[in-house]
């Protein structure tokens, strides 16, 4: 029980670094922390599959596509120019009051049971394997062709376009 | 694992939903101040991931895997959408020379 308000304060704090950090490198390296504390969420859950997957696909995949595009395009040398005060307290304002709003209609509900787990082998790689090929099986293939078309076009849009040659 | 995963019997669901709004607030916040695309993009990252923890604990208290399997495949839309975003933003550095979202004030109306 404290286990999950731990690392669920660690989550808020360092997602609050990742907006704050002045630079972006470090905004990656708080987002990459960030993710970590999520995937321990799962392990909580016993969501075991997802916990990889957390892993290796954000922190080890994303997060690196991230630093990569920030060492192509060299931002070191200016810093970025801030916004003026009144919009940035304009946009901690709106943010802050979706979360009360949402926080206060989850007052309306009521009671709140706590979450157990019935099933302990719900999250592991057998059973959900079973249900995403089972009951999922096209929605599964059409996200293959996604990234396909995703590659496809990153690749078209990242190469740059050849000059036409002067006849 | 067993173990681990007793402790976590008393947390209510509320205490779930409002982890995840505290960060979806975040990621929104992150949208509105920063002027930078990368970390307007990461604060995107960080709303999905919100979506995604709030899934797997639904899933879990209701006991029923569907939810996980969703959380799978926001997960391949994520790298897909991060994929095609970033080459968008390579492209725009390249076109300007700057990722300030304030360059690309035609896309207004």
């Amino acid at each position: 029980m404290i286990t999950f308000y731990f690392i669920a304060f660690l989550s808020i704090f360092f997602s609050i670094l990742v907006i704050s950090a002045k630079n972006p490198v470090h905004s990656i390296l708080y987002l990459i922390l960030t993710f970590f504390t999520f995937t321990i969420h799962y392990i909580l859950l016993n969501a075991q599959f997802l916990a990889i997957v957390n892993f290796i696909v954000y922190m080890g995949a994303i997060l690196v596509l991230f630093l990569y595009t920030l060492m192509l395009i060299n931002l070191n040398k200016d810093s970025e120019p801030v916004k003026p005060f009144m919009v940035k307290l304009a946009g901690v304002v709106g943010g802050g009051i979706l979360a009360v709003a949402i926080a206060s209609s989850l007052k309306l509900l009521g009671t709140s049971n706590p979450v157990l787990l019935q099933n302990p082998d719900l999250g592991l790689v057998k059973n959900l394997g079973k249900v995403l090929f089972d009951e999922f099986l096209l929605p599964f293939e059409v996200s293959s062709v996604l990234l396909l078309s995703a590659m496809v076009g990153a690749v078209l849009l990242a190469t740059k376009e050849k000059e036409p040659k002067a006849a | 694992m067993e173990s681990l995963t007793n402790t976590m019997h008393a947390v209510p669901l509320n205490h779930y939903i409002l982890l995840s709004t505290i960060i979806f607030a975040i990621g929104v916040m992150g949208v509105l101040i920063r002027r930078n695309a990368i970390v307007i993009f990461m604060s995107v990252e960080l709303m999905l991931n919100s979506v995604n923890l709030l899934l797997t604990a639904f899933s879990v208290y209701r006991g029923d895997a569907t939810g996980q399997v969703f959380v799978f495949f926001i997960m391949a839309l994520a790298a897909a959408e991060v994929a095609v975003g970033l080459a968008i933003i390579v492209m725009i550095y390249r076109n300007t020379n700057s990722i300030d979202i304030n360059v690309l004030n035609r896309l207004k109306w």
